[in-house]
């Protein structure tokens, strides 16, 4: 990065930092703190929305899934519209008619105290525990590929995020959201342009699709039945649409988003928003990933994208064996890239035979390329069991370091940031809101005044930001980033979503039968989970059904108890 | 002015008044994403 990138990046990150604090400067009151002043648009409502689930691991993380799996990850996905349709048509009108703050209050109105409690504190939970991954994931990578050190890394993004959320609370999440998205959304079409215009002369976007598909990049809809694949159109379409529901209508930092709108109408359409582009923007993110794949076909490829990382073991004793693996590797993707290039010749000749045997010359090369690349892995595992053996996450970045022009990787860096500070404040805003409303003001300060809960709202938002730095500091996270936050989610996700549906649909269910049905059914996941080699997103559907079923049998205990015990 | 229960069905949108309108046709546009990846995964496989 030279000086114009560095203008860029503090520009934009500070520049939309500063302007949202200025415009919420005069959010005194609780409800304009918790909740905006009531006048914020669909449009910003579902870019805002969007900004919250799409962090730094998306656009870090998900390119590299797409170079490696091709575009599977994207069936993932395929609940969350109709997940979104659910929300908007059942959760969100009674919210707003609720007037509440929190999605856990309405828990306490709909059941009691202890259903109130275990809702808010399963958040809390599930949240406090994935605080640093939104800081650290981009942290980890960014300042390794650009020589920063990573606890200052950690510290500057962190602390600027706390300051605005602190300052101007929902409102200030909201409006920085609208413009760090557009950020995100320049960055990723500028390098898909980039990306596209690099690709050899004569493949084409046609082409390369159909060279990504001889490699088995290209299966996006997976019919398999078998339940040990993570991704099908199944497990994306029924555990996808829990894991979406649960997210989306009983996630404080989503449900602090879409009720900040104006109107039922206004927070309505921004959900729907999110329904129409939900998937196509998946999808881009995984193609750019698979358009890689194919770049990376033509050019010199690293046997590791997290290139320090393999330099620092090569350069070091015992070193000698990774470098072997290396001119191994580099010699059959050399060979590969010939034989790409005369079947590309082949194929604008008009060929066909001579394009058949290239290409499956070139397969041959390729397999024998991804032998030496395993063997790189296992080598680098050996040499250093801290050095993370995926490199997944790297090979975005690596890419546009590498081939975007100055200017162009200040603009993606800035996104990355942007990305990360988006999603960590609506979760810090989120964090300090069911804090203060569902703990602090419901069993600690029960007489608190609207003043004195602002007050207290931003204390514990300051707090919760200062736990993610720590976590962010000190953890050592080292699997692919953006499955490790969907597994940790799952496995709560399904409890809670449990709990809203017997609210919403189970009317003769009350608050003790579902309290220990949702204790039962998050131990019954996790025990699951111990035990069960499953796709993780089966468990949204398990902890749900499980809750439900759980909750109705115990409540036909308990009024069978009652009428046992009545006088005659 | 609109009242609780007109602005629950009510849309408002030139397009689709009713909510009901609206969840439908943001259901058939999803479905058309599907079959679009459908397609392409036996185009390109």
């Amino acid at each position: 990065m030279n000086a114009l990138d560095y203008a860029v990046l503090l520009c934009l990150l500070l520049g939309i930092a500063a302007y949202g604090m200025w415009r919420t400067r005069e959010r005194r009151d609780l409800t304009g703190y918790l909740k905006g002043v009531g006048r914020t648009g669909w449009l910003t409502i579902g870019l805002s929305v969007m900004a919250t689930q799409a962090s730094a691991i998306t656009f870090l993380s998900t390119p590299g899934q797409g170079f490696e799996s091709g575009l599977g990850f994207v069936q993932n996905y395929f609940g969350a519209p109709f997940a979104l349709i659910v929300v908007s048509a059942v959760f969100l009108p009674l919210y707003r008619k609720l007037g509440v703050y929190t999605a856990y209050e309405y828990l306490g109105r709909r059941f009691d105290s202890k259903v109130r409690l275990l809702g808010a504190g399963l958040f809390l939970l599930q949240r406090g525990l994935g605080a640093g991954i939104t800081i650290y994931a981009p942290a980890i990578v960014l300042s390794t590929v650009l020589g920063w050190r990573l606890d200052l890394t950690i510290l500057c993004s962190g602390l600027l995020v706390v300051a605005y959320t602190v300052s101007g609370g929902s409102d200030a999440v909201n409006l920085t959201q609208k413009y760090q998205i557009w950020v995100i959304f320049a960055g990723m079409l500028a390098a898909f342009f980039v990306l596209m215009a690099r690709l050899p002369d004569g493949l084409g976007i046609g082409g390369a699709l159909a060279l990504a598909g001889k490699f088995h990049k290209m299966e996006a809809v997976d019919f398999s039945i078998d339940v040990n694949r993570r991704y099908t159109l199944w497990t994306g379409l029924l555990g996808g649409f829990f894991l979406a529901l649960s997210y989306f209508g009983t996630d404080q930092s989503q449900v602090q988003r879409y009720l900040s709108g104006g109107s039922l109408r206004e927070s309505r359409l921004g959900l729907m928003f999110n329904a129409v582009f939900k998937i196509p923007m998946q999808f881009f993110i995984l193609l750019m990933g698979v358009m890689l794949f194919v770049f990376y076909q033509f050019e010199r490829q690293p046997v590791f994208f997290n290139e320090v990382a393999w330099n620092r073991q090569a350069a070091a004793s015992g070193g000698a064996g990774l470098r072997a693996i290396e001119a191994g590797f580099g010699s059959a993707r050399a060979e590969e890239s010939r034989d790409l290039r005369a079947w590309l010749d082949a194929r604008r000749a008009g060929d066909g035979p001579a394009a058949a045997a290239a290409l499956d010359s070139a397969q041959a090369a390729s397999a024998r390329a991804e032998a030496a690349r395993g063997g790189a892995k296992a080598a680098l595992r050996a040499a250093d069991a801290k050095t993370a053996a995926g490199d997944a996450d790297y090979v975005f970045i690596s890419f546009i370091l590498r081939y975007l022009p100055h200017g162009l990787i200040g603009l993606l860096v800035a996104a990355f940031f942007a990305a990360a500070l988006s999603s960590k404040a609506a979760e810090l805003n989120a964090l300090g809101s069911t804090t203060t409303v569902d703990i602090y003001r419901h069993v600690v300060r029960r007489e608190a005044t609207d003043a004195h809960c602002v007050a207290a709202s931003r204390v514990f938002t300051a707090l919760w930001g200062a736990v993610a730095i720590a976590f962010a500091l000190f953890a050592n996270l080292t699997e692919n980033l953006i499955q490790a936050v969907n597994i940790v989610g799952s496995l709560f996700y399904g409890g809670i979503l449990g709990i809203f549906l017997v609210a919403f649909f189970l009317k003769w269910i009350g608050g003790t039968a579902v309290f220990w049905a949702a204790i039962a059914a998050q131990l019954l996941v996790i025990a699951l989970y111990l035990t069960l080699d499953i796709s993780y997103l089966w468990y949204n559907a398990i902890g749900c059904a499980a809750c439900v079923a759980l909750g109705a049998i115990l409540q036909g205990a308990i009024s069978l108890g009652r009428r046992k015990g009545a006088p005659a | 002015m609109a009242t609780q229960g007109s602005e629950d069905r009510e849309a408002g949108l030139a397009a689709a008044g009713r909510w009901r309108a609206v969840y439908a046709a943001v259901t058939v546009v999803v479905l058309v994403w599907l079959g679009l990846l459908a397609v392409l995964t036996r185009l390109y496989s």
